[in-house]
Order: C-alpha cells, then sequence, then structure tokens
C-alpha cells in the first residue's frame, strides 16, 4: 500500500530496515535467550540519527517544527519502531520506550529543561525512560502511592515504581508522584530525575515472557532529593501530562505491534513456500493460502490506522485520545492473532526455539498489555464516544 | 573512440557477441554494433572475429626499445634472513619460460648479512644473484627497497620481472612498476611466453575468481607480474649448480625512506604461514565455539599444516582475522585444504578453490562446499576429525 | 587536516558468473557496491575525524553512475565527493588509474592521508593504493590494521603480515591501504542521507585534470586484456559414506598418499 511517506520519510524507512536486517536480525536470538540489553544496537540507532527524528532541530534532533507545534516527527517514530519491530520487538522497545520518556519533555517541558535533556536524548547519547506504574497502581493509576515533598528547594521522593522498561539502563526519567494525596487524581505531579541522584536506586530486573532484549526494572526512591527546576509543567499537573504523553506514545506501540506482525508474517510466508508436505509446498493449499491472506489484510488495516493516528498529531491535532487508544487496541490484538498463526503455519516447528517464530509470539503479547492493557484503552474509547455522543 | 568495427568487412555473423564478457555488442542491420558505455576494450571480440573485422586503434608508444630487454628477473624476498618458498616457485617457472626463449634468470636479494643465502637461489636455479646488503634493508620497507629495485632495473634492463604476490610483494612491486611506468599484473596463477612475439602472457583470476583474464605488456618493459602461492612446483634444490653472485653497491640515498619499523609481532597461533601452507585445516560455523577449534588446531600440528577460518568463524571470534580464509580474507591454494563445518558460502571459496584438494566435513549433505569437494564426508566433524587426527598421529 | 579516500565501484563480486552458453558476463540485477575493502577506509576516514577533526574527501573514478557510491560515501559521513568521469579513460588499467587519482588529488590541493582500501574486488589487484603513493612519491604502508595515533607530523600504524604485524611509524602526508580488521563500517545516518541527498556531486573530466593524454585510458595502459574465460569449474568428487571408523579410514587412505 501507498502511504504517500515523503522522500524522507522512505530514506529513513529503508535505513531502519537496513539497520533491522543487518544488525539486529542476527542478534536478535542470541539477546533475547540471555536477556541482555542491546547496548551495541542502541549505538547503532544513536549513530543513524534515530534518537533525533522526533526532537525539534533547535535542541538537536532532526525535526523541522513549525512555528507554533510543539509535537511532531510521530510517523517518522512510527515508521523507525515499525521497522525495528520487525526484526525484534524486544529491542525496538527499547529505542520507543526512550521515546516515551522524552515526548512529556518536549510537551511540557520548559526552554531550560529542554536545552538541558533534549541535546542528550536527541544524541542517543542518553536513553529516557518513563515511570507511573506501582505494584498497587497498575491500570488504576490514580492509586499511586509516590509521593513528592516539597522542601529547601527540593522535591523529596518517596516509593516505588515497578515494571519500568529501560530502567536501570537509562539516564533520563520522568517519575509521576504524588505531592498532593488530598487532591486525588489532581494531585500528581510529574519530575526529570537523573540517575544518580542521591536515593535514586535500581531494584530488580524482571524475567519476561517476551521483549527479553529490553530490561524492565524496579526503581526505588528513598529521600531522593529532587531540584525543583525538574519539576514538569507545575503541580498537579502530572496525570494530565501522563495522559497527553500516552496519546502520542501510543501510536508507537502500535507500530511497535504491526512490525512484530509483519516480521511474523514474512516469515510465515517465506516457509510455507518452502516446506513440503504430501508432496507440494504447504503454501499451495488453500487452508494456508487464506490464513496467509487474512494475515496480511489484518497487518495492512492496522498500519494504516495506525499511520492515519500518527499523521493527525503531527498535523497538531491535540484531541486524539481516542484514535490513539483504538490505533494501539486494534494494532496489538492483530500482533497477537497475526503471530499464533505464523507459529500455526510453522507447526511443530514453530513451537520450538530453534525456530525465529515463537518468539514473535512471545514478543506481541506485551503489546496488549503495556502503556495501558487493552481494556483499559477500550475504556478511553468509549469515554470519549460518550463524550460526543453529549455534543 | 578507440574500438570500432570496419563495416565493409562484418558479416554480422554474431561471433563476437558471444564472446562479448561486457555485452556490449548487438546485430543491427546486419551489422555489429558495439556500445560503448559497455565495451571495456578487453579486446576478446577481436580475436573472436574471423573477419578481422573489429579494430582496437591502439597507438603505440613504443618509447623503449624492446630489444635492449633481456633476461627473466626473480625477487628473493626474505624474511629474518630466510629466504621465502614462493621464490623456489618463482625461480622453477622462470627456468622454465628462460629456456623458451633462451635466456638466462637472475635473482635478486635484498637484506643485511644475507650474502650466504645467494648460493641457494643459484642451487634452486638462479644463474646470477643481484645481491644488495645493508643494515637499513634487514627488513622489507617499502622505499628503500623500491628505490635499490629501480635502480638495479634501469642499470640491467630485465625483459620480465617476476615477484611472489605476498604482503611485501604486492606493496613493493606495484609501486616499482609505477616509477618505471612499465605494466604490472597482479596474483598470477598462469605464466607462458607468446614464441611469435617474445611476450610474457600472464593469466589470473578476476572477479572472486569467477573469470580468468590474460594479460600482456606489450610495449613496456620489463613485464612485472606477481605470482601466487603454491600455483606453481617449488624448484629443487641442486648444489653443484654454479652460477654468479654480483653485490651490488648503492647509493646511500636510495637507502633513505620516510616509515620505519617500530616493532615486529608475530601472533601465537599463527606459527604455520596459511599462505605458505601445503596443507590447511580450516573451521567455520559448524565449529561452535573458540574452544572447539582445537580439534582442528591437533589435526593441523599433526599435518603440519596450517589452520583456517570462514568469516562466521572469525566474526564469532572464535579465531583471529589472520586465519580468515575468503574474499574479505586470505586466498590460499594449498594442495590440501581440509574445510571442517564449512557450509561454503561464495566468499569462502574464491578464497580457497585453487586448492588442489579439497576435503569437505559437514553434518549437512546439502552444504554447497560438497559441489566442490574432492573428497566429502557428510558427518559429525566432532568424530571425524579427532579420528583422523590419531590416524595419521600413527604414521606421521 | 585533509583525508582523501578512493574509492571504486564495483559489481557484487560473488554474483559475477559467464553464462556457459554465451560465454558473456552475466550482467542482469547484478547490483553495484562500493568495493567492501574500501568501506573499512571511509569508515576509518570518517573515524579520523571524528576523533581528531577533519576534512574529508572521497573521490572515485567511474562511469556517471559511480557518483552512486560517491554519495552512499557521504551518507556515511564524509564530507565531500568528486568523480573523475570521461570516456577518455576507459579501458585505464592500474598505471593509469593510479596516474589519474594522483592527478586528481593534486589538484585538490594538500592532503595528509590517502585512505585506500587494500584491494577491489573485482580485479583483486592491491595496486592503485601503492601506484597513487608512487605517483604522487609519498611514502605508504598496505595491509593497514590499524591507525594508533596521529600527530602533527607522522603517524603510528599496525600492519599486518603473513605472521602476524608490525608497527610503523610513517611521515606525513601518506597513503594507507587498510584491511578488514581495521573498522566496522557503520551503516549510514540519516543526516548524512540527507546530505548525499543534496550534495552537488563535483565532475571533473580529463581536461580538468589536465592528463596527458598518453597516459591514460587503453591508450596509456601499459597492460593489455587479450583474453577472457570462465576457469574449469570443479566438480563435486568422491563423498564418503558410512561409520565414521569407516569414513576416516577411506579418507585417510586417499590423504595419505597426498602428503608432502
Amino acid at each position: 500500500m501507498d502511504y504517500l511517506l515523503t522522500d524522507e520519510q522512505k530514506l529513513l524507512q529503508e535505513l531502519c530496515r537496513k539497520i533491522a536486517e543487518e544488525k539486529i536480525a542476527p542478534v536478535a536470538k542470541e539477546l533475547d535467550e540471555k536477556e541482555e540489553f542491546p547496548w551495541q544496537i542502541i549505538k547503532i540507532l544513536a549513530q543513524s540519527d534515530l534518537f533525533g527524528i522526533f526532537i525539534p532541530q533547535q535542541y538537536g534532533g532532526l525535526l523541522n517544527l513549525p512555528e507554533g507545534k510543539n509535537i511532531g516527527g510521530v510517523l517518522d517514530l512510527c515508521i523507525a519502531t515499525e521497522e525495528l519491530s520487525r526484526a525484534c520487538g524486544g529491542i525496538a522497545v527499547c529505542y520507543a520506550a526512550s521515546a516515551l520518556g522524552t515526548f512529556p519533555i518536549i510537551l511540557y517541558g520548559n526552554k531550560e529543561q529542554k536545552e538541558r535533556y533534549l541535546p542528550d536524548l536527541a544524541k542517543g547519547g542518553k536513553l529516557a525512560a518513563f515511570a507511573i506504574t506501582e505494584p498497587e497502581a497498575g491500570s488504576d493509576a490514580s492509586s499511586i502511592k509516590t509521593t513528592a515533598v516539597k522542601k529547601d528547594g527540593y522535591y523529596v521522593l518517596n516509593g516505588i515504581k515497578h515494571f519500568i522498561t529501560n530502567g536501570g539502563e537509562a539516564d533520563i526519567y520522568v517519575v509521576i508522584a504524588m505531592t498532593d494525596k488530598t487532591k486525588g487524581p489532581r494531585g500528581a505531579s510529574a519530575f526529570i530525575v537523573e540517575k544518580g541522584t542521591t536515593g535514586f536506586n535500581f531494584g530488580k530486573k524482571e524475567e519476561k515472557l517476551g521483549i527479553r532484549a529490553s530490561v524492565t526494572r524496579e526503581l526505588i526512591f528513598d529521600n531522593c532529593k529532587v531540584p525543583e527546576k525538574n519539576l514538569l509543567g507545575k503541580e498537579g499537573l502530572g496525570f494530565i501530562i501522563t495522559m497527553k504523553t500516552f496519546d502520542v506514545s501510543r501510536p508507537g506501540v502500535a507500530a511497535q505491534a504491526v512490525g512484530i506482525a509483519q516480521g511474523a508474517l514474512d516469515l510465515a510466508l517465506k516457509y510455507a513456500k518452502e516446506r513440503q508436505q504430501f508432496g507440494k509446498s504447504i503454501s499451495s493449499f488453500q487452508g494456508i493460502q487464506w490464513m496467509l491472506a487474512d494475515m496480511a489484510t489484518q497487518v495492512e488495516a492496522a498500519r494504516a490506522l495506525v499511520y492515519a493516528v500518527a499523521r493527525m498529531i503531527d498535523n497538531g491535532n491535540t484531541s486524539v485520545s481516542k484514535e490513539s487508544a483504538m490505533a494501539k487496541l486494534f494494532a496489538s490484538d492483530v500482533a497477537m492473532r497475526v503471530t499464533t498463526d505464523a507459529v500455526q503455519i510453522f507447526g511443530g516447528y514453530g513451537y520450538m526455539r530453534d525456530y525465529p517464530i515463537e518468539k514473535y509470539m512471545r514478543d506481541a503479547k506485551i503489546t496488549q498489555i503495556y502503556e495501558g492493557t487493552n481494556q483499559i484503552q477500550r475504556n478511553i474509547i468509549f469515554l470519549q464516544l460518550i463524550k460526543e455522543l453529549a455534543k | 573512440m578507440a574500438i570500432r568495427i570496419i563495416l565493409e568487412k562484418c558479416t554480422g555473423c554474431s561471433l563476437c557477441i558471444k564472446t562479448c564478457p561486457f555485452g556490449a555488442i548487438k546485430i543491427q542491420d546486419k551489422k555489429a554494433i558495439i556500445d560503448l558505455s559497455k565495451c571495456n576494450l578487453c579486446g576478446a571480440c577481436v580475436d573472436s572475429c574471423k573477419f578481422g573485422a573489429i579494430l582496437i586503434e591502439k597507438t603505440t608508444l613504443t618509447k623503449v626499445n624492446l630489444n635492449e630487454y633481456c633476461g627473466i628477473w626473480v625477487f628473493a624476498e626474505q624474511k629474518k634472513s630466510l629466504i621465502q618458498p614462493v621464490v623456489w616457485e618463482l625461480l622453477a617457472k622462470a627456468r622454465e619460460l628462460a629456456e623458451k626463449i633462451n635466456t638466462e634468470v637472475s635473482a635478486v636479494l635484498l637484506g643485511f648479512k644475507i650474502k650466504e643465502k645467494a648460493k641457494e637461489l643459484i642451487y634452486r636455479g638462479a644463474d646470477k644473484v643481484y645481491v644488495v646488503d645493508d643494515e637499513s634493508l634487514v627488513n622489507f620497507l617499502d622505499e628503500p627497497y623500491t628505490n635499490i629495485l629501480i635502480n638495479l632495473i634501469q642499470k640491467y634492463k630485465p625483459e620480465i620481472f617476476l615477484c611472489g604476490a605476498t604482503s611485501i610483494g604486492r606493496a613493493l612491486i606495484s609501486r616499482v612498476a609505477v616509477k618505471l611506468y612499465t605494466g604490472l599484473t597482479a596474483d598470477c596463477t598462469g605464466l607462458d611466453i607468446d614464441l611469435e612475439k617474445r611476450i610474457l602472457l600472464q593469466t589470473r583470476p578476476a572477479f572472486g575468481g569467477n573469470i580468468m583474464a590474460t594479460i600482456i605488456t606489450p610495449f613496456h618493459r620489463p613485464q612485472m607480474a606477481t605470482v601466487r602461492h603454491k600455483v606453481f612446483a617449488s624448484s629443487k634444490e641442486d648444489r653443484t649448480r654454479k652460477g654468479q653472485i654480483i653485490e651490488e653497491s648503492i647509493d646511500g640515498i636510495l637507502l633513505k625512506g620516510r616509515t620505519k619499523i617500530l616493532e615486529i609481532i608475530e601472533e601465537i597461533g599463527s606459527t604455520v604461514n596459511l599462505s605458505e601452507a601445503d596443507i590447511i585445516v580450516s573451521g567455520g560455523r559448524g565449529v561452535g565455539s573458540k574452544e572447539n577449534f582445537k580439534i582442528l588446531e591437533d589435526l593441523a600440528k599433526v599435518l603440519n599444516a596450517g589452520v583456517g577460518a570462514s568469516r562466521a568463524a572469525v566474526d564469532n571470534g572464535w579465531m583471529p582475522y589472520s586465519h580468515q580464509v575468503g574474499q574479505t580474507g586470505k586466498t590460499v591454494s594449498p594442495k590440501i585444504y581440509i574445510a571442517c563445518g564449512i557450509s561454503g558460502q561464495i566468499q569462502h571459496l574464491v578464497g580457497m578453490q585453487s586448492s588442489k584438494i579439497i576435503v569437505a566435513i559437514n553434518k549437512d549433505p546439502d552444504a554447497p562446499i560438497f559441489k566442490i569437494a574432492t573428497y566429502g564426508v557428510v558427518g559429525d566433524l566432532f568424530e571425524i576429525v579427532p579420528a583422523l587426527t590419531k590416524k595419521f598421529k600413527g604414521v606421521l | 587536516m585533509n583525508i582523501i579516500v578512493c574509492i571504486k565501484q564495483v559489481p557484487e563480486t560473488t554474483e559475477v558468473k559467464i553464462n556457459p552458453e554465451t560465454n558473456t558476463l552475466i550482467r542482469e540485477g547484478i547490483k553495484s557496491i562500493i568495493n567492501p575493502f574500501d568501506m573499512y577506509a571511509i569508515e576509518e576516514a570518517v573515524r579520523i575525524k571524528e576523533k581528531y577533526g577533519a576534512k574529508t574527501t572521497v573521490i572515485t573514478m567511474g562511469p556517471p553512475q559511480a557518483e552512486e557510491a560517491l554519495r552512499e560515501a557521504i551518507a556515511m559521513g564524509i564530507d565531500e565527493a568528486i568523480l573523475i568521469t570521461d570516456r577518455s579513460l576507459a579501458g585505464s588499467d592500474t598505471w593509469a588509474t593510479s596516474y589519474t587519482l594522483s592527478k586528481a588529488i593534486l589538484k585538490l590541493g594538500s592532503f595528509d592521508i590517502i585512505l585506500c582500501g587494500k584491494q577491489a574486488s573485482d580485479g583483486d589487484t592491491a595496486q592503485v593504493g601503492p601506484g597513487i603513493s608512487a605517483h604522487l612519491d609519498i611514502p605508504q604502508v598496505t595491509y593497514v590494521k590499524k591507525i594508533k595515533e596521529i600527530t602533527e607530523k607522522s603517524c603510528f600504524v599496525e600492519r599486518m603480515t603473513e605472521e602476524g604485524y608490525e608497527v610503523i611509524l610513517v611521515s606525513l602526508p601518506c597513503l594507507f591501504t587498510v584491511v578488514k580488521e581495521i573498522n566496522e563500517p557503520r551503516l549510514p545516518s540519516l543526516r548524512g542521507l540527507l546530505k548525499a541527498k543534496q550534495t552537488n556531486i563535483l565532475k571533473w573530466s580529463a581536461k580538468d585534470l589536465n592528463l596527458d593524454e598518453t597516459k591514460i585510458g587503453l591508450k596509456g595502459s601499459p597492460t593489455q586484456v587479450i583474453k577472457i574465460f570462465t576457469p574449469p569449474s570443479r566438480c563435486g568428487g568422491v563423498i564418503f559414506k558410512g561409520e565414521t571408523e569407516e569414513v576416516v579410514e577411506k579418507l585417510f587412505s586417499v590423504l595419505k598418499k597426498e602428503i608432502p
């Protein structure tokens, strides 16, 4: 399908495909097995300027942001994430999660904060992470317990964040903490916390089903003193910042899902052509043909939705919660179905770790869960439907 | 420009189309026409045309009087005062060529305290040996070696100059040939004489060995070639042979250069020089680990062989790059090449397919290596190689 | 510091075959690429630039489509590119090629380091690099596997030999030919790709370089190709089958005879 990408976007797509094929694919299995963070790939992505595509030029990125807009490059980010995910969903998420940690600074950072943090992030010299989830606060984000108390020019943070992608590897964290518990959701605030800050430590590294090259860790704040100037926006904006960040980052998760699905489809198609049973290639059976046709159609539909939402954001549309949630919901469900079918096409071999396809199925599952479970996405969509009806 | 079809002579027979390696000729209106953008002026079509209808107009710029040049010279490469085995191969070939054109063979030997070694060159076929002995020549350095060779060649005017296609030879002779404004053909695997024209026919592989080209240097002298190791047989030593040793004194200025060797490091493990090895035991992806290469090294030790590796094995860090055989590594042509766990990607084959005997040991019966192997064994290298080592241990 | 990289566009070598029926090179569908060894030279130039600061220029001689190779080098981080292209250069052998390239280098003005790949994968001669340094009368180090340090007037490098390597001190300006071990070429950057798209590639003809007509192209080439043919193809031989002991015995008995 022709998505009318610009010449620059085509160059980006080609470059990411090359990185995926030449650099990521050969190490994907090994990093998955060893659960090893892909620093060598991150270095390549950085050298290829991929961390700068959604960061404005004035802050060291490549994004040519027109006057009056504060966000862009989301489609570019989706293109990159999708292509990288075709080779390894785990490695791609290390990249996409850094974008997730960077967006709040782009959206709500003041000039000083942007100048301080964005150039390093654009270069890929440092990674970012976003931290809201807590042991007791998953889908119910409003029940977070981490606190931030203002004292002597600092906010003192106490509490635990967990399941934090890039935790421990990233240098820059955007952390949501309660500054005023009495105000409920309106009492949360967002802080930029640098690795190495006294009282900021890392807990255990999780062992995961999929995306095993990525790292998921606990963040532990024990009287961690964060300078006042690191408050993003102002006190009480924590949840707004989170929602607005997710609005622009969810297409990225959706793109990851599209990439994983496409990667699995590519392998299944190739395998179906090569695999001989009953004296002919299994792709000559209509049952397999229809499976592959359905898989391809679903992937294309997901991609079309993701790109459309990304374009909306890049064009300055700020109320995209519903569409963004739809893209994430649809694409991740497609990824799960398509990868499951791909394993099915591989038959017994598909279940074996010697073959690359089972990894796609493991990697796909998380896309239905993180950055808001698909049940939460449906809540968001329905909430918007009701709001629109009331208008 | 320089190539054209003589339309009156062309019959449109299309023979030339078949010989053109670049697909540059087509027939239009029953005459051949040449697409100049594809033509490489290789001249293959000229030879193929039975009607003499293709002409390459080459102005002959014979500034040199070809008759002034005679004799065949061999560069006697030495390292640590040991004459390198490739020199014996060059001497054997040089003798053979010299018989054909009835001329003599000379060797040129540069080094320090090296005079004693000149005799060996005579025993192996040289009629004359030119020796330059100086402390500054103890190790190879591009500039002084170049200067001296130029000086001697200009003084004695050999018609043919041969050198091993070693890392030294290929660096040195390229420089010498440019300075002398003469032709050089690299890495030859075949040398012969066109008796009629008294010209050296130099055959060498190109495109990674997928095609062969025969090259001449018609109007410049000497005709220079570097020669691949192990392609030609060595000359036998004959201690009764007599010859003349000529010590050349050289102007000190020629010994000056702008490079200086600070240190020479011999790497452990590469005790047998791959290019010079008669037997190479080589391992690929199938070997599986650095530790497993020990199995290959054991066999190599028994056979006094070199250890080679495919790119996959080197990229995985199992063997150092200096052991890599193939397109981005070394080109070797030993008597026996034993490929263990090497699937035989084309990039590997181009580096070893001129070996005399290729033995392939691989689990996968469909591995491409079997298509070129003289002897193939489908099986587990971890069983076969140690068993083979044990067998040879008993007899060698 | 000025660094010049000389590169060559080559057909993806390993795919070049002769059609046995027509005896022609099968060229259809064969990609043109930068000679693999030149990629290491480009990478090394960019690394030197990053470490010491330098202006990097890439030069190639070839048909107009060789421009692609130059753009690829720019995408990897090279600053400027020059294409020497002229019908009169067709048929150049290594002598004429190194003569032409050396003239272009002189036209560029001052330079400190010239980098070349150790050889081109189509011709495999390894002669053009040393040829250039001979024409320019500058020192050379071939088979460089590491550039250790560059000072104002000299450079410490490691040169690969058959037995190991040598540490060499060489005065600048000089020419290096590099081997694979020296680095791992990067993929292009997005900025580089965008720049490569926009960069104007300088094109020089034989006239621009004031070349001596008698020293270029086929006319100026001392060597002449008189025949191109397919090497006799190697056929598969005997496959030994059976129990390990049995096949080892068979292999042993055939090899024993051949061991010198």
